[in-house]
């Protein structure tokens, strides 16, 4: 399985490599989102104090913003994905040349993960000047936001590569597929944005308490691929 | 330049089954066996009681009318459609039972070429060659060489190629991958002519050194001459076998 999951993994990187659709299109447009985002919010949530009644600190909108960003980045990097592999028959060859499906799983969640990553950490530094947030100093609060952020990735990249094979056979997989994906991923959203509003706000101990859901969301998950990539490429 | 045969030095037997299931030379039996072999598309029954055997080391062309099941027979052998009834036999192997191990001694050649547009002509080769665990990094010299696709356009990307030279990337996998077993769809399409010479020249080449080679096609003047049988495909049915020889050939 391994082996073939670095082959599936080099082989997705280099298509990444020489077409830079991740850097090219996915990046600008996640960039645009939190943009408009911070446009469109910033005079009803931030702690300004020109802003009369109720206001919501910043700590606790650009988590949502951030994580939501990254689940739109996800479902262009796996349609993308996807895409690749349908587009001239490649899916077929995959399951012709007899790899391990779990590798192929591995393989292809391992090149969305990667890419997310990255577009995470450069989302990172954008979300915090669109929205003004204050890194936190506490080792503790970094340690739980790169948790989150290793774990939801994995997750995410697994959850998508599943319901991106599942929609394979489809004629409508473009559009059927955010359709069947974001609706699953709503705990791993939610968990995401308290644990992050946990570490902003310097309450880390009640961020710890969800990525549990995080860490059950991504073994789950990576586990139904392993298991499951066989029957959903041959579907 | 370099040859089928070169490629096969390293394969003993080249024409060999897959391990652990046909192991003994004396034992080897058809490289493809369909018996009575029912496969729906959707509702459509694309092959209704289809039998077929090809023996080893030869060439079998389906030819047949446009939706008469000769891309499923093709994909069936493959395993990429699934035998609703009936029993199909590939290089010894039962394919429902042991699918991956028969994927991995046969190259399919489809309708489309199984390339990925953003990866060079090189990297695909490659790439298939790893992917499948077969063929060396000497096969995808002399392969990428055989079917001219060394020099310039080795870098190039896939998406940058016409069709006809998308076909011949293809070809170059399958010629790499060093497979007793070759399922070849509609081959010729897009091809030039001298492509089309040089792939005649690669089937006969190959079947020379023990590949089978299974071809469905319309192109039936220029496959007949290719062939060792040939078989009328006909509303998901094999109607009749022509069995060629020399040139000269007698229905069955």
């Amino acid at each position: 399985m391994w082996n073939d999951a670095r082959v599936v993994l080099a082989k997705d990187l280099a298509v990444e490599w020489r077409s830079h659709v991740a850097l090219r299109q996915v990046l600008p447009f996640v960039f645009t989102v939190v943009l408009l985002f911070a446009f469109g919010l910033d005079r009803v949530l931030v702690n300004d104090p020109l802003v009369s009644g109720d206001t919501v600190p910043v700590a606790y909108v650009a988590p949502g913003v951030f994580w939501l960003a990254v689940l739109f980045s996800a479902v262009m990097l796996v349609q993308r994905s996807i895409s690749s592999e349908l587009d001239d028959g490649a899916w077929d060859q995959l399951r012709l040349w007899g790899l391990d499906p779990a590798g192929v799983f591995v393989g292809k969640a391992a090149a969305v993960a990667l890419q997310l990553l990255a577009i995470e950490v450069l989302l990172g530094g954008v979300v915090c000047v669109a929205f003004g947030v204050s890194v936190p100093s506490s080792p503790g609060a970094w340690l739980l936001i790169v948790t989150v952020m290793v774990l939801a990735t994995i997750a995410l990249s697994a959850v998508a590569s599943c319901y991106a094979a599942l929609s394979a056979g489809i004629r409508v997989r473009e559009t059927l597929l955010p359709v069947l994906l974001l609706p699953i991923t709503v705990p791993l959203l939610l968990a995401s944005v308290q644990a992050w509003q946990g570490a902003l706000t310097a309450e880390t101990a009640a961020g710890w308490a969800w990525v549990r859901v995080d860490a059950v969301f991504a073994v789950v998950y990576v586990a139904v691929g392993v298991l499951a990539y066989g029957a959903l490429m041959e579907e | 330049m370099a040859g089928v045969s070169e490629h096969r030095a390293s394969i003993s037997p080249f024409a060999g089954s897959v391990v652990g299931v046909d192991e003994r030379e004396g034992d080897l039996g058809p490289a493809v066996h369909m018996v009575a072999v029912v496969a729906v598309l959707g509702t459509f029954p694309a092959l209704s009681g289809l039998d077929l055997t090809v023996p080893r080391g030869h060439v079998c062309v389906l030819k047949g009318p446009n939706g008469a099941g000769k891309t499923t027979v093709l994909r069936v052998a493959a395993g990429l459609v699934p035998a609703l009834r009936g029993t199909v036999t590939v290089l010894g192997s039962n394919v429902r039972a042991d699918r991956r191990s028969v994927r991995r001694h046969l190259g399919y050649l489809g309708h489309a070429t199984g390339l990925y547009a953003d990866l060079s002509v090189e990297q695909n080769v490659r790439f298939a060659v790893r992917a499948a665990g077969s063929g060396t990094g000497q096969a995808i010299d002399s392969s990428l060489t055989r079917l001219g696709l060394d020099g310039r356009l080795r870098d190039l990307r896939v998406a940058h190629l016409s069709a006809g030279q998308r076909r011949r990337v293809a070809l170059a996998s399958l010629l790499a991958r060093e497979v007793p077993l070759w399922l070849l769809d509609e081959p010729h399409a897009a091809l030039d002519p001298d492509g089309r010479d040089l792939l005649d020249e690669l089937v006969r080449e190959a079947v020379g050194c023990g590949t089978t080679v299974l071809i469905a096609s319309h192109d039936t003047e220029r496959t007949a001459r290719l062939a060792d049988s040939v078989v009328h495909v006909q509303g998901g049915r094999a109607v009749d076998t022509t069995r060629v020889e020399h040139g000269d050939s007698d229905v069955e």
